[in-house]
């Protein structure tokens, strides 16, 4: 007992100095911290910018329509009359959740991928055939011709924008674990023949739990980095299938969708697609940034550098 | 080396039958009719012997079994008599592929597609890969100068603001505000003389540009990195030490290796050139290679999209034994055993 809290109170300080290290590393970096803040504000504005901003985005106004920025309607309106504050608005909680539910359906698959690979050797060529065949499938058409195949029925059990919505966050979750999974395991065949792993083996612990409680927190880090470039990969492939026109319906404003219906309206309307433009650019810069200042903490070989 | 080349090859032929049979039951599970356009009129008797001449009511192996012989065989062969004019065949006339829409064959379609892809999109590729070395070998030598800094900020807005934004928000700025570029590509122009060559150049200036940028930014970064890895190199500081002249250092011994991974990087990002072609021939609306897949998914032209989607898996195996055999054969370090 005694030597259990001796144990916990030696390891605590340390894991939390480490903690403490990888943020102060993080926070040096400026272009890390100002993605972080943008990020955040993104975030934020798009949360609760609909409860403070109390415009209908699908309200109609012919009397309104192709309108330019001003006080009344701060983005403009589209060629229906729409708000596209309001649009941009809900435009983005849809994206964001997007990428959000996407991204931690490729890093958990990924995770698991990877762990089952670098820990069970038996496992291992089976699984990476199958990863490489993954990186080998034409991606885009796949997910292009996916949509296109299951949104109808998908729209008729479970209505139109969560089937979509179900329906383009697993197939971009399913088709980008590939990187997660390489990474992981690359981790546990280094971290398995490391001597805790050992320690706990022969204490008679399960497989599964060595893998969950002793090696998954030792793998974080590189999980986090390919979490936030999947979840920025993820918001550009949303976009990208909306603007192909394949993504979500005409109905549902997606920063993506946004930029779809404004690109006919470019001589009309041009700040049309420069809203949702910037939106998406701003959230995948800043994801991109956040990701660089983490992978930069975790290089022991650029600590102690500016 | 060959050894490792016949095992690669070994693997990724089966790779290529899973990825074949993937594309093919997704594609055949589609629920698009390649009738559904036809007019009403027709009657039920009409539509049933369209379907059957289709080939559509076949079982599913041997719908994929035959499409797979067409691909493999008989597509080669014609190829083959295209390019040469032998008919290897000459008493028979093997079936070839037919696009739905047009009932020509899928090939001669993506034949007359495939130069404007090459064009604009492979030329945005080459100008990506010139504009990324210098920039990035520049970087990396003056690390933390201004140049360095500029640089490493305009590589990641360049990858991050998706090359849809950046298109339109170039057609905005050079084709409706100033009025200076076409923001519509010309697929009917052919060039004959001074003038409508004049005008090719303008229209690809503006979908060059946007994905050359796109391009650049992420391969400056792979550059930039590779060479700061071996300026740290000890054999750098030997060669500094012995007294070599900065430039030999630079230029004889730390860029031949850092251009290494970048050789194999450009190599696995030539497949990238033809699905990325895909959003970048929308935007400009280039009729390419990727436009005719959009075509083709949007009317459910199923051979069509089958078609390209395994050509496009075709180029990304190959590419990466390319990239694989490249490696070896420029890093001695490097042996396939």
């Amino acid at each position: 007992m005694s030597a259990d809290t001796a144990v916990m109170t030696a390891a605590k300080p340390e894991k939390r100095s480490e903690a403490r290290e990888l943020w102060r590393q993080f926070s040096r970096h400026k272009g890390a911290v100002a993605g972080m803040v943008i990020f955040i504000a993104i975030v934020l504005v798009v949360a609760f910018g609909p409860f403070v901003y109390r415009v209908d985005a699908t309200k109609t106004n012919v009397r309104a329509r192709n309108l330019p920025p001003s006080v009344e309607h701060p983005f403009g309106t589209d060629n229906l009359g729409r708000d596209l504050l309001a649009q941009n608005l809900v435009g983005g909680r849809i994206s964001l959740s997007v990428g959000l539910a996407a991204m931690i359906i490729s890093v958990v698959v990924g995770t698991i991928v990877g762990q089952l690979a670098g820990y069970y050797r038996r496992l291992d060529g089976v699984l990476m055939r199958v990863t490489d065949m993954f990186l080998a499938l034409p991606i885009l058409p796949l997910l292009l011709v996916a949509v296109l195949l299951f949104r109808d029925s998908l729209r008729v059990y479970i209505g139109p924008q969560a089937g979509v919505f179900i329906l383009i966050v697993v197939i971009i979750g399913v088709t980008s674990w590939m990187n997660t999974a390489r990474v992981v395991r690359g981790e546990v065949l280094a971290l398995k023949e490391r001597e805790f792993v050992a320690a706990a083996d022969a204490l008679g612990a399960r497989d599964g739990r060595v893998l969950a409680t002793h090696i998954l927190p030792n793998i974080m880090s590189p999980i986090l980095v390919s979490a936030s470039l999947g979840m920025a990969s993820a918001i550009i492939t949303e976009s990208a299938l909306s603007f192909l026109g394949l993504g979500f319906p005409p109905d549902v404003p997606t920063w993506g969708r946004l930029l779809f219906d404004g690109r006919d309206y470019l001589g009309i309307t041009p700040m049309r697609v420069v809203w949702p433009g910037m939106f998406i650019s701003l959230v995948v810069l800043s994801i991109n940034f956040m990701g660089d200042g983490i992978r930069d903490a975790l290089d022991p070989k650029l600590r102690g550098r500016v | 080396m060959t050894q490792f080349l016949v095992r690669r090859i070994a693997v990724a032929i089966p790779t290529l039958l899973v990825i074949s049979f993937i594309i093919f039951a997704v594609l055949d599970l589609a629920p698009g009719d390649p009738t559904s356009n036809l007019p009403l009129t027709i009657s039920a008797e009409t539509r049933a012997s369209i379907r059957a001449s289709l080939g559509l009511d076949d079982p599913f192996v041997l719908k994929y079994l035959k499409w797979l012989r067409q691909f493999m065989v008989y597509e080669p062969l014609a190829l083959f008599q295209g390019a040469t004019g032998i008919d290897l065949t000459p008493n028979s006339d093997p079936p070839r592929i037919l696009s739905w829409q047009t009932r020509s064959p899928v090939y001669d379609l993506i034949a007359q597609r495939l130069p404007q892809t090459l064009w604009v999109v492979g030329l945005a590729y080459l100008f990506g890969v010139l504009l990324a070395i210098p920039v990035g070998v520049y970087s990396a030598y003056r690390h933390y100068s201004w140049f360095d800094q500029v640089g490493s900020f305009v590589s990641m807005l360049g990858f991050s603001v998706p090359t849809f934004f950046t298109g339109l928000l170039a057609i905005i700025i050079f084709s409706v505000q100033l009025k200076w570029l076409p923001s519509i590509y010309d697929t009917t122009l052919v060039v004959k003389d001074w003038p409508s060559f004049v005008q090719q150049v303008r229209q690809m200036i503006m979908p060059v540009t946007v994905l050359a940028f796109f391009n650049a930014s992420q391969l400056s970064r792979f550059m930039r990195s590779s060479m700061l890895d071996n300026l740290g190199q000890d054999y750098a500081r030997t060669a500094r030490s012995k007294g070599l002249q900065e430039r030999k250092v630079v230029w004889g011994h730390v860029l031949r290796n850092s251009l290494i991974p970048m050789v194999t990087l450009i190599a696995l990002g030539i497949p990238g050139i033809f699905t990325g072609a895909i959003i970048t021939e929308q935007i400009f609306r280039v009729n390419g290679l990727g436009d005719l897949l959009i075509r083709g998914i949007y009317v459910s032209d199923i051979p069509m999209v089958q078609s390209i989607s395994f050509i496009f898996a075709v180029l990304i195996v190959v590419f990466n034994i390319i990239a694989d055999v490249l490696y070896g054969l420029l890093d001695p370090r490097i042996r396939y055993d």
